[in-house]
């Protein structure tokens, strides 16, 4: 059963990869944002699947809180790109 | 019946890469911003809520003993259902009141 959580997060961080040549090349500063918010997603997913594969439950603790933060990093990026200022 | 269980979560975890792996594709192949967050923004939400799926229904079989980590992990699939679409509907948001325009048939790739 190990082995099928291997392949999974292979598989994931095969798909981050593929996500980073968006982050990188991507024209313009949005799709930049999107695909670094795709990422912080997947990385969500990895860190539980690291969590049972390595048996430390740890892990969900630090997931939780990358998905706090990754969705608070997203909303003041959206806000900075749209109204230039961060308190107005 | 640990049988049963492994395939359950073994169809839930290949459901769940598979629809992240779509994800990807539509996230490098579409044309415009805006059908590449039309592509993420559904599967990847739907896909990770599946694979954490597969990992509660691992986690309340192998490791009955302890419930914390299932609430823990279901709590997450509920932040993620909430917090994905949130995050890209602000993010479309802010890119068409910066004027950015939506593609059309016929014009380049950008």
């Amino acid at each position: 059963m190990l082995t099928v959580f291997l392949v999974i997060g292979l598989s994931i961080i095969a798909t981050i990869f593929l996500s980073l040549y968006r982050a990188i090349v991507g024209p313009g500063v949005f799709n930049r944002v999107a695909a670094v918010n795709v990422i912080g997603t997947k990385t969500i997913v990895l860190l539980v699947l690291i969590g049972y594969y390595f048996e430390r439950p740890y892990f969900f603790d630090i997931a939780l809180l990358y998905a706090m933060l990754n969705f608070i990093g997203t909303l003041v990026f959206a806000k900075y790109l749209e109204k230039g200022d961060l308190c107005s | 019946m640990f049988v049963i269980v492994d395939a359950l979560v073994i169809v839930l975890l290949a459901g769940g890469t598979f629809f992240t792996v779509v994800g990807t594709i539509g996230l490098l192949r579409f044309p415009d911003f805006y059908t590449r967050l039309h592509a993420t923004g559904k599967c990847d939400t739907l896909g990770e809520g599946l694979i954490i799926l597969g990992a509660v229904v691992y986690h309340l079989f192998y490791y009955s003993e302890s419930l914390l980590v299932p609430i823990k992990l279901l709590f997450l699939i509920f932040f993620i259902f909430i917090a994905n679409p949130t995050a890209t509907h602000a993010i479309v948001k802010a890119a068409y009141e910066t004027g950015l325009k939506p593609w059309k048939p016929g014009e380049e790739r950008r």
